[in-house]
């Protein structure tokens, strides 16, 4: 019999202003809005999270899965005791550590070694903790010879690896990992997915949001899918993420966000729109596997941006990546386009005949400066499907195996000799 | 697993109206006040070419100016001890409380990326901003010992008392930035005001002159500010001047009181929201 880990109960929080940041005020703000609100009664406010409840059980992996806005952050929030409810309850059973502070109150002027025990600290850890898992923590980070640097001179990559180390050191009763996942290098994020699985067998409980499916199927066993701060559904993890990628995302082949779904963080970069083309140019939800199609990204910039570039992922419905690409890989394209000035933009990918098999795709979006930052993602910006009258092979009424069907060429030749083909020469 | 090992429950739920102190989270978390406290002190003087001489050349330059000025230029008396160590002996828990005051009131805004990702008691971070200033302030008084020895001024047996003054110079610049740092997170007004604040509180204080200047009706006012206290007491015990501690120190002490309890009550009422408003 396991025992409940955590256990939420109509969890509920209000945000004020309609905003899921209510920015502060200054006092003159406060005085000449108390002259307004005589005239209109201000009631404006959103539910991030409304009426939520659900029960982890110890040593469960749970997934949590949601569109940009949909409340999973608050709901993090809300467990690591950032901020306050606005209704409901949650008890927790231990210690819960969050992999969505990776080096929260790091400072760059204090030295590797000095961090590790600020942010450990910050995270919860006594003095003694921290120095028996120093070594180890340092060997994960692979800083050694750093250590005793200011941070400020430290890569990007070994800030990262040191800050996640921490974190993955704290064996908090329950873990909650929040699409730290999306950052570092790929032999990074095999590792971090490695801690994850570690602390999992280790019989701790684990939250895991991410947008990534392939991870979410890899590491859960149930997941929850929130939308609009409300519990859509609990299910096995391959029901849940199918549920989740075909449920309002099909919007005639096109997305247009929405401005809760565009965090601030993204500015000056403001996503409008992106949308699958047809071999004609019509807005379309389904495409021919035999006929080129166009996917656009529309967008604005408020401001130049410098070494701009914006792609797109082809994903299949159970997450596994088929390509990455951006409008700047071409180096021609790359080299005129390293300032972008501020306007409205659409990035235009063609994608060739015959390459993607029948069935159900999700394009994700990205907008980055290489190694600066990252505008804005959305993983699962768009569903469209393929359809595959007319490919090769169709004379069968069979399912292709594969996410591609190139049209091929093959050769039949009779072999005359009857001796191996290849012993000839 | 013993009963010791299981791991304790936590009840998450919206509070409502005046929160209780949870001073048990504030102990369990100690190793933090700890924590911060050695981060301001090592960061403090990172990339200066001074180092921690800025500890004493502030004071130190401050009272330089004062005696040139009011004690050389306007003749302001000083109860009969040399201008200069007249006002430096008032600097010191001055200094100690004015950066104190300044630190701890903008903490929790300068720390916003913490306090929205991690949850600690936030009255920490006001805390350790007022405690890294004693370090400074240690260093400082060594500086008037010296002062102390050229002067020829032998301290009275009065040293007793410093310590509790010190105290109390802390605790009200905990009190009074308990409430202007939660105002901070939700009006940068004070940010603004900080600056003037100071200022005007150094005149209300008894540092460039006296408190014998002080007509004796206006006395009771002026004692309801808690540094008048920690200043003349400073100089009773350190040079023998003016009276020992008496209704002044009282008045002082009661006020510095007052301000940091609801101070800690209007802080424990706002952090609630810190997280989303900061």
């Amino acid at each position: 019999m396991s025992k409940i880990a955590i256990r939420v109960e109509d969890l509920g929080k209000k945000y004020n202003i309609g905003l899921p940041v209510v920015k502060y005020q200054t006092l003159r703000d406060k005085i000449s809005e108390s002259f307004k609100r005589r005239e209109q009664v201000v009631d404006d406010y959103i539910w991030a999270l409304k009426e939520v409840s659900f029960e982890v059980k110890e040593g469960q992996v749970l997934g949590i899965v949601g569109r940009n806005g949909a409340g999973k952050s608050t709901l993090l929030k809300i467990l690591s005791r950032v901020t306050e409810p606005t209704e409901g309850l949650v008890e927790i059973r231990g210690r819960v550590g969050s992999l969505l502070e990776v080096g929260t109150g790091f400072h760059p002027e204090l030295t590797g070694r000095e961090n590790i025990f600020l942010n450990g600290a910050i995270l919860g850890m006594r003095r003694e903790e921290i120095q028996s898992k120093f070594d180890e923590i340092v060997d994960f980070a692979e800083v050694e010879k750093f250590i005793d640097t200011p941070v400020k001179r430290y890569s990007s990559g070994m800030y990262l690896r040191l800050a996640f180390a921490v974190a993955a050191h704290l064996e908090p009763e329950i873990l909650v990992v929040d699409e730290v996942l999306a950052v570092g290098d790929a032999e990074f994020q095999r590792k971090c997915l490695g801690k994850m699985s570690d602390v999992a067998q280790q019989g701790r409980t684990v939250l895991f949001v991410s947008h990534n499916m392939s991870a979410v199927l890899r590491l859960t066993q149930e997941t929850l899918v929130i939308d609009h701060g409300q519990l859509l559904l609990r299910a096995p993890t391959p029901e849940a993420v199918d549920f989740y990628l075909s449920t309002g995302l099909t919007q005639e082949g096109q997305k247009i966000w929405n401005e809760d779904e565009i965090t601030t963080a993204a500015k000056p970069f403001q996503p409008i729109a992106i949308r699958v083309l047809d071999k004609q140019g019509v807005v379309s939800d389904t495409v021919r596997s035999v006929e080129p199609f166009v996917i656009e990204v529309e967008y604005e910039l408020e401001k130049s941006v410098k070494g701009l570039r914006v792609g797109i992922y082809l994903m299949t419905t159970r997450g596994e990546y088929i390509f990455t690409s951006f409008d700047t890989d071409d180096i021609s394209q790359y080299e005129s386009h390293t300032v972008r000035p501020a306007g409205r933009y659409i990035s235009r990918c063609e994608i060739p005949a015959n390459l993607l098999n029948e069935g159900r795709y999700v394009i994700g979006m990205n907008a980055s400066t290489y190694l600066i930052k990252r505008y804005f993602q959305d993983d699962q910006a768009l569903l469209f499907n393929v359809d595959p009258a007319g490919a090769p092979g169709m004379q069968w009424v069979e399912t292709r195996l594969g996410t591609v069907r190139p049209a091929l060429k093959w050769n039949i030749e009779k072999n005359e000799s009857g001796k191996l083909h290849h012993d000839k020469k | 697993m013993s009963a010791m090992n299981e791991p304790r429950t936590i009840v998450i739920k919206p509070s409502t109206g005046w929160a209780a102190l949870n001073l048990k989270d504030l102990w369990n978390y100690r190793e933090l006040i700890y924590f911060f406290t050695w981060r301001d002190l090592k960061v403090r003087y990172k990339q200066t070419l001074l180092g921690a001489s800025w500890a004493i050349l502030q004071p130190v330059l401050t009272m330089v100016v004062f005696s040139i000025f009011f004690g050389g230029l306007a003749k302001v008396p000083s109860d009969g001890v040399p201008y200069p160590i007249f006002s430096y002996t008032a600097l010191l828990p001055w200094t100690l409380f004015s950066k104190a005051l300044q630190d701890a009131s903008r903490s929790l805004v300068s720390s916003a990326n913490i306090i929205s990702k991690v949850y600690f008691p936030r009255l920490i971070l006001p805390l350790s901003s007022t405690l890294a200033g004693l370090v400074d302030f240690l260093i400082a008084f060594a500086v008037l010992l010296l002062m102390m020895v050229f002067y020829g001024i032998k301290p009275t047996g009065n040293l007793w008392l410093l310590p509790l003054l010190v105290l109390l110079a802390l605790i009200t610049a905990i009190g009074v930035s308990l409430w202007l740092s939660a105002l901070n997170v939700m009006y940068r007004d004070v940010g603004h005001m900080l600056p003037f604040l100071n200022q005007f509180w150094m005149y209300i204080t008894p540092i460039a002159y006296s408190s014998s200047l002080v007509p004796e009706e206006w006395r009771f006012i002026y004692a309801l500010n808690p540094l008048t206290g920690v200043v003349e007491g400073f100089r009773w015990a350190l040079l023998g001047t003016g009276e020992g501690p008496g209704i002044t120190l009282l008045i002082s002490s009661c006020i510095a009181f007052l301000i940091t309890i609801s101070g800690l009550f209007y802080f424990r009422r706002m952090e609630r929201k810190f997280a989303d408003v900061v």
